[in-house]
């Protein structure tokens, strides 16, 4: 009970802080978050008249800029280890997720007909299953007929948190690709063609006959693509929907990660969809500072009020047991 | 008297006009200087970003295909080939047409045809990159695709020596796209200068050819050509420059795959695009660093096409100095 008192105690101050004078706050990082993020800013600087101002400029950028002090808030794809935290003295916390979903173009094959498992799916990208015919995509699939038909793999030309949560998943899933090619967030593709953003490889698939990438679950959406199933941790072949993505928030262990550091993807779950990723948001120590307690309340209020206007964008809200854990964390803090 | 008046007048004139001259000089000269300092300064950032990476693989860096991001070992060697071979195809392509292009303005064209012609030309040229880039990706390279890749690669594929150029998955997508979207930009580029240079032409000496009983074919070729030639290479010499540099329209057709491959219609990426893909997710030290190595690569390799072009302007002029 006590942890409650004293978020209402939080959220009271917040309210307090609403009247204090606008203020101006500066951000950067990455690109993934921007759709939204830009959405929510307009949408709070008309409410409460304060301004947040953020810059998709990558990752990388965002954490080269919060480190140097330039910028309040800084949005990373790749959570930062605890030692890096510490370093730069941040603190960390999951801002909103997303789910990679592979994307073919294979004619007679249908959104979600497809089955794969991890390994599969990794022999795929690596460029050692060549050919759609092969046995080992055949034996997972014996009701589909599959073309005698050339695979050519669409990957990101440009570093991205879609590659990162990627090639995560097929490291965790494949000791082959975790040896030969590595998590990050672009690596040493053996095999096939690259493009620039998420709308580029989704144009590349659906213009290569025999084509496979990885797109956010929104460009699947908006541009109706052939998306598989994939065999998560519990044994299931499961589709990829908001629902499916959630449910892999839902099961992760966040309490006991330090940094709130938690990668999504391969967590457990009946209905989990494998490769799913979070996208975190950094801030100066402590976390109880003048700046960050605007940034908080935006940050509480985007959870929540803003949660729908994240699903209509296809993007997966944090799950509301997680907001509670996240502002505890904060409370606690400021107790100390 | 009134000469007087006019002399007394300029004489008056004169001193701050003197002035006026330093002043104009000195500030001609500060801008140039301005110039070498600035190419100067970059050269220094380059060098002094890119020393870690310079310290850690040295001058193998550029010819080590090795580009992997993960294991943070990396090399030139793929954009550096993907940025000469693509540059060179498309000057292939381009040196012919924009020759056509500036003798036909110049030396044939009826009157009515030279203006729009010419505009057209320029027109061109003023088209952002990034146009011909989503032109490349939407509509050249589907196009390539399904009739000329195929077409190639069963009429050209299995000749000796340049079949080999001619094969590979035909996705449109690749080196072979990219430089000739790059030709069709660096077409305005050097068609209009060389139009200018052959306008340059003095008329006695064409009219002088024609009397000698020269067809319009030899007064170009024997007369024409040589006169300007120095400015003739320097016209392509433009052209390669822009070829080697441009990023967003390479950026979108050439595929941004780092692998050297014979074939023309694999996918490639040149040093420009590789800088505009991987900079903004570039965190670590050493991956940035190489990054700045690869500019500076680019940069050098510039300076080296212009010295070359230099050294064949210097022997181009020393020889018609020896023939006089």
């Amino acid at each position: 009970m006590k942890w409650y008192q004293t978020l209402t105690a939080a959220v009271l101050a917040f309210g307090m802080q609403a009247q204090a004078a606008p203020v101006q706050l500066n951000g950067a990082g990455a690109t993934f978050i921007y759709p939204v993020f830009s959405q929510w800013t307009a949408t709070y600087h008309k409410a409460t008249g304060h301004q947040l101002n953020y810059q998709a400029i990558g990752s990388g950028g965002g954490i080269r800029q919060i480190s140097q002090g330039t910028v309040d808030f800084a949005a990373t794809d790749a959570p930062l280890t605890e030692a890096e935290l510490q370093k730069d003295n941040l603190v960390q916390f999951p801002m909103i997720m997303g789910g990679i979903i592979p994307v073919i173009n294979v004619p007679g094959i249908e959104a979600n007909e497809l089955r794969l498992d991890g390994t599969t799916l990794a022999d795929i990208f690596a460029g050692k299953i060549t050919s759609w015919d092969d046995a080992r995509i055949k034996t997972l699939n014996p009701k589909l007929k599959l073309p005698k038909l050339a695979i050519t793999v669409v990957h990101r030309a440009d570093g991205s948190g879609s590659t990162w949560i990627l090639t995560n998943y097929l490291s965790k899933v494949s000791e082959s690709w975790k040896k030969e090619i590595g998590n990050d967030k672009s690596v040493k593709w053996p095999k096939g063609v690259g493009a620039k953003g998420n709308d580029a490889v989704a144009n590349y698939v659906m213009r290569i006959k025999g084509g496979i990438g990885y797109v956010e679950l929104a460009y699947v959406l908006q541009n109706n693509m052939t998306s598989v199933q994939l065999k998560n941790q519990a044994g299931n072949y499961v589709s990829p929907t908001l629902a499916n993505l959630k449910a892999a928030a839902a099961n992760a262990d966040w309490l006991n990660t330090p940094g709130f550091a938690v990668i999504l993807t391969d967590q457990p779950g009946a209905d989990s969809w494998p490769i799913t990723g979070a996208t975190f948001m950094l801030l100066h120590a402590p976390v109880s500072s003048e700046a960050n307690k605007v940034l908080r309340e935006f940050f509480v209020w985007s959870w929540t009020k803003g949660s729908a206007k994240a699903e209509e964008l296809a993007y997966v809200p944090l799950p509301a047991s997680l907001v509670e854990v996240i502002t505890t964390s904060w409370a606690n803090k400021d107790a100390k | 008297m009134q000469r007087n008046a006019v002399m007394s007048d300029t004489k008056a004139a004169g001193k701050p006009r003197r002035l006026g001259d330093i002043l104009f000089h000195q500030l001609t000269r500060a801008c140039a200087v301005f110039v070498l300092l600035l190419v100067l300064a970059i050269g220094w950032e380059l060098w002094w970003m890119a020393a870690p990476a310079i310290e850690q693989f040295g001058l193998d860096f550029i010819f080590s295909t090795d580009w992997n991001p993960v294991t943070e070992v990396f090399g030139a060697g793929a954009p550096l080939f993907g940025t000469v071979v693509s540059s060179f195809f498309a000057l292939l392509v381009a040196v012919p047409v924009s020759l056509g292009i500036a003798i036909f303005l110049t030396q044939m064209a009826p009157g009515f045809l030279r203006r729009p012609i010419g505009m057209a030309v320029e027109l061109l040229a003023a088209i952002p990159s990034i146009i011909y880039g989503l032109w490349g990706l939407f509509v050249l390279s589907p196009w390539l695709a399904d009739n000329l890749q195929p077409w190639l690669t069963e009429h050209l594929g299995d000749w000796p020596v340049i079949g080999v150029l001619f094969q590979g998955p035909p996705m449109g997508i690749g080196i072979f796209c990219a430089a000739l979207v790059l030709s069709i930009m660096v077409i305005p580029f050097m068609a209009s200068v060389l139009a200018e240079l052959f306008d340059s032409v003095p008329v006695p000496i064409k009219e002088a050819s024609f009397g000698l009983g020269s067809t319009r074919w030899e007064m170009v070729t024997k007369v024409v050509l040589p006169h300007v030639r120095v400015g003739v290479i320097g016209a392509f010499m433009l052209g390669l420059g822009r070829a080697l540099g441009e990023t967003m329209a390479v950026t979108f057709v050439i595929g941004n795959a780092h692998r050297v491959s014979p074939h023309l219609f694999e996918p490639g990426s040149s040093i420009a695009s590789t800088l505009a893909n991987e900079f903004t997710e570039a965190t670590g030290d050493i991956y940035l660093s190489s990054l700045m190595y690869l500019g500076l690569v680019l940069f050098l390799l510039t300076f080296v096409v212009l010295v070359l072009a230099r050294l064949l302007l210097w022997r181009l002029s020393s020889h018609d100095g020896a023939r006089t």
